[in-house]
């Protein structure tokens, strides 16, 4: 049995919380414009790389470097965004797991990129106070408090209904006069940012980066957290993160069987409730009302 | 490096083209399937390349036990036809109406979890699967495995091509692929059809699942992960759907593969050179190569089949 000490309970919630804001900068994309990204871990690999370098090569300080890693993210966001506005779904989905391969290919064939080896992070440094342990944990929770603001804001926004049109149905939406081309840009930049802003998180917090780890792998982690707890919603891709994260780590023999378990997980959950947890909770609570409410209709007549 | 040095360059367009086509040969074998799975439910089946992996491993497991290609081929194809029907039936016959985005999550979850599957099943090592032949290649420029997987995948094609094109059950195909509900409308068993057409495409891929073994000489459980990724741009390149446009989408990228590495070594990895290649041609035409009006399986086969054979094949209807 793995045992609960403080310091490991921090550690889970630290990566459970990366992968939270990974989760949420996919849902973004996937959730908000409703196209499928299967190559996120790419701009995770751009915001950790971003961030390694301009760290070790530069020695450029964190307060610089992590907005940096994050506008990397955004800029390969809104490049990935392109293609998409001239190829459909499926081709887009194709085209997202290609970028994968490129990163992951260019990063291993580069010297300068550390190559197959990677690189090695260090402890970032706020004025002079290290964020490390609980305070890098805090840190990692605010920067999801901020992606979930957005998410927040994006669905209430103009921009989060013509995405929801668009979502729904392009041809209407292009007909009322919603740009798709503005606001897919505009979801690909926003999650790119996100996705590289974790990416650099997770550089910190393993201290040490390798191309390998950003691979379709990864990528489909990160899918499978956002369709679990449900796309489109604010609280999903956050609660299907800790949950797929954190839960399993209980459970002795998991790690060998965690590809398998999350693909079957990802297959059932799209296939019975594409709502994911959050479908399962509105479901729950909209059964727990009309039962409490039935009895006292009962009651009255 | 050194031993190619020493050839000349003739030898080494020789051997750069006879490569291509091999690679070339084993693209289409893989992406036909895929493009017919495209094509009638235009549903981009992920998993298609899990089941060349199957196949794969059912050829070597034959090969290991009888010692022989020749029933490893069929057992493979079998096995991936079998896996390929199982899946339409367990997965996508239930999700087939559904928004794009639920076949295309499912079938990514039915990838990772059928390679992982494979992993556990049968170790994470790859094995060796280095069949001999008796004979060896007619033509001294192709060499015994090129030979074999060329000739097999021309005897496949050609064997889909009278299945489609002379049977009634081809017919029904036809009529099946160009509108499902007229089909179900005169008497046509669709799912049936559909069925056929994940059999046939899962059949290629089990094939090409044991040459691919044999060819390179290991099966491992993640061998098919290149492919997947190669696959779909092939069908991306082919115009998403049209089976000339992939076989011959199929035989560019072997060909640009091979020659450009053969020009400037590894420098460039080989999965970039697709991938750039394919965004090339949808930049310029985003519909495909072969895109446009024709970039459906429907109006392929109205291409293909239209005028000629269309009055022969409904006589042996009636």
């Amino acid at each position: 049995m793995v045992s609960f000490t403080p310091d490991y309970m921090i550690t889970l919630i630290t990566i459970g919380t990366i992968y939270a804001l990974a989760a949420t900068s996919l849902n973004f994309i996937t959730g908000y414009a409703g196209l499928v990204s299967i190559g996120h871990a790419a701009f995770l690999a751009v915001g950790a790389y971003t961030e390694a370098i301009l760290l070790l090569k530069y020695n450029v300080p964190f307060e610089i470097a992590f907005p940096a890693s994050i506008l990397m993210g955004a800029i390969l966001g809104a490049l990935l965004g392109l293609p998409s506005l001239r190829v459909s779904d499926d081709f887009l989905a194709v085209a997202t797991i290609g970028i994968n391969f490129i990163v992951v290919g260019a990063l291993q064939f580069s010297d300068f990129f550390g190559g197959t080896l990677g690189l090695s992070v260090e402890t970032p440094r706020v004025l002079g106070v290290a964020l490390e342990d609980t305070v890098f944990m805090l840190f990692a929770l605010a920067m999801l408090a901020i992606g979930m603001g957005v998410s927040w804001w994006l669905q209430r926004s103009w921009a989060g209904l013509a995405l929801a049109a668009l979502r729904e149905d392009p041809q209407a939406a292009e007909s009322v006069g919603i740009s798709t081309a503005r606001f897919k840009i505009i979801a690909f930049t926003i999650s790119g940012a996100f996705a590289g802003m974790a990416g650099a998180l997770l550089a910190h917090y393993f201290g040490f980066i390798t191309p390998g780890t950003f691979g379709f792998l990864l990528s489909v982690d990160i899918l499978v957290f956002a369709v679990f707890g449900g796309l489109g919603t604010i609280w999903g891709p956050v609660v299907g993160a800790y949950f797929l994260y954190i839960l399993p780590q209980f459970l002795r023999t998991f790690q060998d069987y965690r590809v398998i378990l999350y693909g079957l997980v990802l297959m059932f959950i799209i296939v019975v409730e594409p709502d994911g947890l959050m479908g399962l909770y509105r479901r729950a609570s909209d059964w727990w009302s009309d039962r409490h409410a039935e009895p006292t209709a009962g009651e009255t007549a | 490096m050194s031993s190619v040095a020493a050839l000349t360059p003739l030898q080494i367009g020789v051997s750069t083209l006879t490569t291509g086509l091999t690679l070339g040969a084993l693209y289409a074998l893989i992406a036909v399937g895929l493009t017919m799975v495209y094509g009638m439910m235009r549903i981009l089946h992920i998993a298609h390349a899990a089941i060349l992996v199957v196949g794969a491993y059912a050829g070597f497991y034959t090969w290991s036990a009888l010692g022989s290609f020749w029933l490893a081929l069929p057992v493979a194809m079998l096995v991936g036809g079998l896996v390929n029907v199982t899946v339409y039936l367990a997965l996508f016959r239930w999700i087939a109406d559904e928004e794009p985005l639920i076949p295309l999550i499912a079938s990514i979850g039915l990838f990772v979890a059928m390679s992982d599957g494979y992993r556990i099943l049968f170790g994470a090592y790859s094995k060796n699967f280095a069949p001999s032949f008796a004979f060896g290649s007619p033509i001294p420029a192709f060499t015994t495995p090129q030979f074999v997987v060329i000739v097999l995948t021309v005897v496949l094609f050609a064997a889909v091509y009278v299945l489609v094109a002379y049977t009634r059950v081809g017919l029904a195909w036809q009529v099946t692929a160009q509108d499902r509900e007229i089909a179900g409308a005169i008497g046509i068993n669709v799912r049936r059809i559909m069925a056929l057409n994940f059999f046939v495409g899962g059949a290629l891929a089990g094939a090409a699942g044991a040459l691919v073994g044999m060819y390179y000489g290991d099966v491992s459980p993640y061998m098919g992960d290149t492919w997947a990724y190669k696959t779909f741009i092939i069908i991306v390149l082919g115009g998403m759907g049209s089976i000339p446009g992939t076989v011959i989408a199929a035989f560019i990228l072997g060909l640009f593969e091979t020659s450009i590495i053969a020009q400037w070594g590894f420098a460039l990895p080989r999965d970039a050179i697709a991938f750039l290649l394919m965004i090339a041609v949808l930049m310029f035409k985003p519909e495909g190569l072969l895109g446009g009006e024709g970039s459906s399986l429907r109006r392929y086969l109205q291409d293909l089949f239209g005028e000629s054979s269309e009055p022969e094949t409904v006589e042996e209807v009636t």
